[in-house]
C-alpha cells in the first residue's frame, strides 16, 4: 500500500509540470501575439527605415527607397549629439530630483502614516490625482503660470530674483522642473509599494544593534526599499529621455532646449526625413538599453527582485 | 556613542515601578524587579501577560509610561535604544533580509566599528553551529536555522545584558537542550547579565539562578527554582510552575507554628506558618502530587498528617517508575496524585474508594484560590 502510495504521487508530480507548462503557454500567447505585432514588427520596420536613402527617381520630399546606408548613422549622430548630450543630461537631473523629492512622500505615506490609513489614502489620491487631468494640458497649464507675464516671473522680477529681461519658460530649469513634475508620480507609487511592506521589527533590530535612525535608514530602510527605486527611477528615466512635449517649444522649452525626441518629431512630421528620424530612434533606444542594464546591474537588485 | 562599551561581564539590571500603558489596556502594571549583574535571570508566564512589553522597555523599543529603569546604576530610561549596552534576540527574529547570514551577524559589531569584527561574527556562528550557512540569506533558512542566528547576532556584541524573548522556541527538543546548555555556558564564561523569557517551566528550572513568574503585566512570585516550586505564594504559581492540588478553605484557628483550614465536607487541613503566604481569612492548601500518598479506605487523621477521605479513583495510568492516579473527591474537585512503583504494582484500582494523605510540613499555604487560566500558555 504505502509503495503503491509513493508511486501514485510521484508519477502525479512529474505528469504536472507538463500540464501547466501546457497552460502558461496558452495563456502567454496573447501576449506573444502582442508583442510580435506591435513591438517586434514596428522595430523591425524602424531599423529598416533607418538604413533608408532618397528615391533617386523622386524630387518629391519624403520619398525613400529601402537599401544599406549605413552612413545615415555617421551623420545623424554627429549632426544630433549634442541633442543626445541634452536628452540624457536633463532626463538624469530629472530622475534624480524626482527621486530626492518623492522618497520623504513615499516615505510619509507608506510608513510613517500607517497608525492612519485615511490620510495614507488621502496622499495616495493627491499623488495620484493629476493623472485625472491631460498631460499636456497640465503642462499648458504650467506654462502659463511659469510665463513672462504670468505671476511667478512678475513676482520673482520685483524681487530683483530674476533680471528684467529673464525668462522662466523657454529655459533649461523649466523643461527639467515639467519634467520632473510630470514623472513624480511613476516615482512616487513604486517606492510607495515597497515601502508599505517593510517590516518595522527590522528597523527595531537596527536600533537595537547600535544603528542611529539616519544609520537605520541607509543600512535598512533604503536597500530594503531598492527594488521601488529602481522600478521609479526607470519608469521617470526612459520616458524622460525620450520626452519632446516638456522640451518643445510650444510647452515649456525653447530653441536651445530641443532634446532627441524633439528632434525625432520634427524629422519624422516636418521634414520628413524618415531615415534620420529612424537612426535618432534606434540610437535613443539603444543608449538607454545599455545604460538601464548598467544601473540595475550596478544596483544590485536581482536578489530583492 | 560613547555610552556603547564592549562589555567584559555583566551589568545590573533595576526596574523601579515600571508601567506600561497601551490605549485602553496596561499591558504592564507597577513592576519591580533587579536582576544581580551576571545573573541568569528567568521571566515565565502565559501569552500576552506582558512578557514582550518589558523586554522592548528595557531595549528602548517602546517608553514606559511611568517608573525607571537602571543599568549598572545608571538610569537609562531616557536614554536611545541604540546606545544602550544592550541586545535582543527578537521573538519574531527580525533578521535583516537583504544581508547574508554573517552580514547579519556582523551588524552590531561594524555600527560600532569593532576592529575583529570578521572573526567574531563567524565565531559567533561557530557557537551557533551555522558557519556554513554564514553566504546565505534569511530566507534561505529554517525557521530554527533563524531563530539561531538571531541568538548569534546578539551574543556577538557581548552586551551588558542580554535580553532573550523565546529565543528557543522553534527548535526540536534535542537542538533546544543543546542550545540550553551552550546558553548557559556562555552565560557562565563570559559573565553575562542574561534575562530570558521563556513559556517553557522546564527550561526555566533548569537553565535559570532567578525565576520570575509574570501574569496580567505584574509578577506573582520570583525566587531560586527550588523555592518556587517547593513554596510557591499564590495558586497561579503553583499551578504554572509544575502541578499542584488546591484547596479552597478558611483559617479556622492558628498557633505560633500551624495554622488550620477548614475545607468544604468538614475536613481540617494544617500548614505550617512558615509556609504558608496568607494566615487568616481565605487560605487555600496547596500540595504537589508527588509529594502525597494514595490509601485504599479510610485512614485516622494524624497530627503530622493531613488525611482527606472518600474519594473515588477516576483514572490510574500507570508509567512504569511510577503510576498516576486522579481520584474525585465531589465538591472538592479532582485530586492527582504520583507515586513510585517502588515495591509493589498499583495498589488501588479503577472505581476504589480511596483516602489520600501528605505530611503537614509538605504542603503550602496559599494566599488566593484564583482558578488558573494558564490555557493560553500551555498550548505551546
Ligand atoms: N502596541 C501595542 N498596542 C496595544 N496593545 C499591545 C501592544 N503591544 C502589546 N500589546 C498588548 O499587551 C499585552 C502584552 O503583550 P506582550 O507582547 O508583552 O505579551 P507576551 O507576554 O510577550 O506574550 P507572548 O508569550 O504571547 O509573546 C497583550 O495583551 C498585547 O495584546
Ligand atoms: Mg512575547
Amino acid at each position: 500500500m504505502a509503495f503503491a502510495a509513493f508511486a501514485d504521487t510521484s508519477e502525479k508530480k512529474s505528469a504536472e509540470p507538463v500540464k501547466k507548462s501546457r497552460v502558461v503557454i496558452l495563456m502567454l500567447l496573447p501576449g506573444l501575439a502582442y508583442l510580435l505585432l506591435f513591438f517586434l514588427a514596428p522595430l523591425v520596420s524602424l531599423i529598416l527605415t533607418s538604413f533608408m536613402a532618397p528615391d533617386p527617381n523622386s524630387m518629391d520630399m519624403g520619398q525613400f527607397v529601402y537599401s544599406f546606408q549605413w552612413q545615415n548613422y555617421v551623420t545623424v549622430i554627429s549632426e544630433n549629439w549634442s541633442f543626445f548630450v541634452r536628452s540624457f543630461g536633463f532626463a538624469i537631473l530629472a530622475t534624480v530630483i524626482a527621486l530626492i523629492v518623492s522618497y520623504p512622500i513615499a516615505y510619509f505615506i507608506g510608513v510613517y502614516a500607517r497608525p492612519w490609513p485615511a490620510i495614507q489614502a488621502f496622499a495616495l489620491i493627491l499623488v495620484i490625482a493629476p493623472f485625472f487631468i491631460s498631460f499636456l494640458l497640465r503642462t499648458l497649464a504650467w506654462k502659463q503660470l511659469l510665463g513672462d507675464d504670468g505671476w511667478v516671473v512678475t513676482t520673482l522680477k520685483s524681487a530683483s530674483l530674476l533680471p528684467a529681461d529673464g525668462h522662466i519658460t523657454g529655459t533649461a530649469f523649466s523643461v527639467v522642473f515639467g519634467l520632473t513634475y510630470n514623472f513624480i508620480p511613476f516615482m512616487v507609487l513604486p517606492i510607495y509599494t515597497s515601502l508599505e511592506r517593510l517590516d518595522m521589527r527590522l528597523l527595531e533590530a537596527g536600533r537595537d544593534l547600535y544603528a542611529s535612525p539616519s544609520t537605520t535608514f541607509w543600512k535598512v530602510t533604503l536597500p530594503l526599499s531598492m527594488p521601488g527605486v529602481v522600478a521609479g527611477t526607470l519608469l521617470t528615466f526612459i520616458p524622460a529621455s525620450g520626452d519632446f512635449v516638456n522640451a518643445s517649444s510650444s510647452f515649456l522649452g525653447g530653441p536651445g532646449t530641443q532634446m532627441v525626441g524633439n528632434q525625432i518629431a520634427s524629422n519624422f512630421l516636418k521634414i520628413l526625413d524618415y531615415p534620420a528620424a529612424s537612426v535618432l530612434s534606434v540610437v535613443l533606444m539603444a543608449v538607454i538599453m545599455v545604460i538601464v542594464s548598467v544601473y540595475v546591474r550596478r544596483a544590485g537588485t536581482e536578489e530583492l527582485l | 556613542m560613547a555610552e556603547v562599551s564592549l562589555s567584559s561581564s555583566g551589568t545590573e539590571l533595576t526596574l523601579q515601578g515600571i508601567r506600561k500603558e497601551f490605549p485602553g489596556f496596561v499591558a504592564v502594571d507597577n513592576l519591580d524587579l533587579t536582576i544581580r549583574a551576571g545573573e541568569f535571570f528567568a521571566l515565565l508566564g502565559p501569552s500576552g501577560c506582558g512578557k514582550t512589553t518589558t523586554l522592548r522597555m528595557i531595549a528602548g523599543l517602546e517608553d514606559p509610561s511611568a517608573g525607571k529603569i537602571l543599568l549598572g546604576g545608571v538610569d537609562i530610561t531616557d536614554t536611545k535604544a541604540y546606545k544602550r549596552p544592550v541586545n535582543t534576540v527578537f521573538q519574531s527574529y527580525a533578521l535583516f533580509p537583504h544581508l547574508t547570514i554573517f552580514e547579519n551577524v556582523a551588524f552590531g559589531l561594524r555600527r560600532r566599528k569593532v576592529s575583529n569584527a570578521k572573526e567574531l561574527a563567524l565565531a559567533a556562528l561557530d557557537l551557533v553551529q551555522l558557519a556554513h550557512v554564514a553566504d546565505r540569506r534569511p530566507a534561505q533558512l529554517s525557521g530554527g536555522q533563524q531563530q539561531r542566528v538571531a541568538l548569534a547576532r546578539a551574543i556577538v556584541n557581548r552586551p551588558a545584558l542580554l535580553l532573550l524573548d523565546e529565543p528557543l522556541g522553534a527548535l526540536d527538543l534535542k537542538l533546544r537542550r543543546e542550545m540550553q546548555v551552550e546558553l548557559k555556558k556562555i552565560q557562565a564564561d563570559v559573565g553575562l547579565t542574561f534575562l530570558h523569557v521563556t513559556h517553557d517551566q522546564e527550561e526555566a528550572m533548569t537553565m535559570a539562578d532567578t525565576v520570575a513568574v509574570m501574569n496580567n503585566g505584574h509578577i506573582e512570585q520570583m525566587g531560586a527554582p527550588e523555592s518556587m516550586y517547593d513554596l510557591p505564594e499564590t495558586a497561579f504559581v503553583a499551578d504554572f510552575l509544575g502541578q499542584s492540588n488546591v484547596f479552597r478553605g478558611m483559617a479556622s484557628s492558628a498557633n505560633a507554628s500551624t495554622i488550620e483550614v477548614a475545607i468544604p465536607g468538614g475536613t481540617t487541613l494544617r500548614v505550617p506558618v512558615a509556609r504558608a503566604s496568607a494566615h487568616s481569612g481565605d487560605v487555600s492548601v496547596g500540595v504537589r502530587p508527588e509529594k502525597m500518598s494514595i490509601h485504599a479506605g479510610a485512614v485516622a487523621p494524624q497530627t503530622d498528617t493531613n488525611v482527606i477521605s472518600g474519594g473515588r479513583v477516576t483514572d490510574v495510568s500507570f508509567t512504569g517508575v511510577s503510576s498516576q492516579y486522579s481520584i474525585d473527591f465531589g465538591p472538592l474537585g479532582n485530586v492527582v496524585v504520583f507515586e513510585q512503583n517502588l515495591k509493589a504494582l498499583p495498589t488501588v484500582d479503577l472505581g476504589d474508594v480511596v483516602s489520600v494523605s501528605w505530611k503537614v510540613e509538605r504542603g503550602f499555604g496559599l494566599r488566593d484560590h484564583r482558578a488558573a487560566v494558564i490555557d493560553e500558555a500551555s498550548e505551546l
